[in-house]
């Protein structure tokens, strides 16, 4: 039983509210999670596309994780770093490349 | 039909987790809002034949990326943090380019395959659409039923991850090797 219709909402809904979230939020960790998730969202769409396409869009999938989890391990490095220069992750505080 | 039933259960869980992500104030609470969605989204993706990617995004995300995120918060110390929702304007400017984002995405939902294929045939970009849209044969040109059923799931991804796609998983390892050095340089005590 295919549910390729059901699948593209949810995961259009999931990403619509990641980016919310990456503008509405100021925490850098949150906004972080908030791509993560917009991340997982279009791994939903490769994955639900696979039934129509075929297995190749899993791979995708797999290199995709690959990227967040590396992704991941340097950005939080990033604000690891951020954070002992400015004690702070809002990124209110952070405007080190306004002009 | 149970299994419908099923994936809206999951998909309004994820759907709902992801929302208290984005509203909730506290980081550790956003953590596990993330976790339920990334725990939900591994059940659809067993529900969509794809049992794989489900054990796998419960291994590497709602495992060891949260942690990751988790021991970081903790790390820092930013249980207790104010609200930090930005101010009215940029507020109103997001709603409003979100409302455009969804309108594009969400009618993506009355995709179906036969649709799909009907728009794709049209297209002058594809030298034969049957190749890609006959999903009855796989590139191995093998039934997909009868290839899971001889190879079981974790063959039927191991054979293009290791034919079709092997230098892009050799890349993948040095963009990881990468990400480690990156990591450790920059979280030492003086950059």
């Amino acid at each position: 039983m295919p549910l390729i219709g059901p699948a593209l909402a949810v995961s259009a809904v999931l990403f619509v509210i990641g980016v919310f979230g990456v503008l509405l939020r100021r925490n850098a960790i949150v906004i972080f999670m908030c791509v993560e998730l917009m991340l997982n969202a279009v791994n939903l769409t490769f994955v639900a596309l696979s039934q129509a396409y075929g297995i190749s869009a899993q791979v995708i999938v797999f290199f995709v994780m690959t990227v967040a989890a590396a992704e991941a391990a340097v950005g939080l490095a990033i604000i690891l770093a951020i954070y002992r220069h400015h004690k702070s992750v809002d990124l209110q505080n952070i405007n080190l490349l306004k002009g | 039909m149970m299994a419908e039933q099923l994936f809206w259960f999951f998909g309004g869980t994820a759907i709902a987790a992801a929302l208290l992500l984005v509203l909730l104030r506290n980081p550790i609470v956003c953590a596990f809002c993330l976790v339920v969605t990334m725990l939900s989204l591994a059940a659809i993706f067993f529900m969509l034949q794809a049992q794989f990617i489900g054990a796998i995004q419960i291994l590497v995300y709602a495992g060891a990326v949260m942690v990751l995120f988790l021991f970081v918060i903790m790390l820092l110390n930013l249980g207790r943090a104010g609200s930090d929702l930005r101010h009215a304007p940029a507020v109103f400017t997001g709603v409003v380019l979100v409302g455009v984002l969804a309108s594009q995405l969400i009618p993506l939902s009355g995709y179906s395959r036969e649709r799909m294929a009907l728009e794709y045939s049209r297209s002058t970009l594809l030298a034969n659409p049957a190749v890609v849209f006959d999903s009855t044969m796989n590139a191995a040109g093998l039934n997909p039923a009868r290839a899971t059923l001889e190879r079981g799931v974790p063959g039927d991804i191991a054979m293009p991850l290791f034919q079709q796609y092997l230098v892009p998983f050799e890349l993948t390892s040095i963009l990881l090797l990468a990400a480690i050095v990156g990591a450790v340089v920059l979280a030492k005590r003086r950059i």
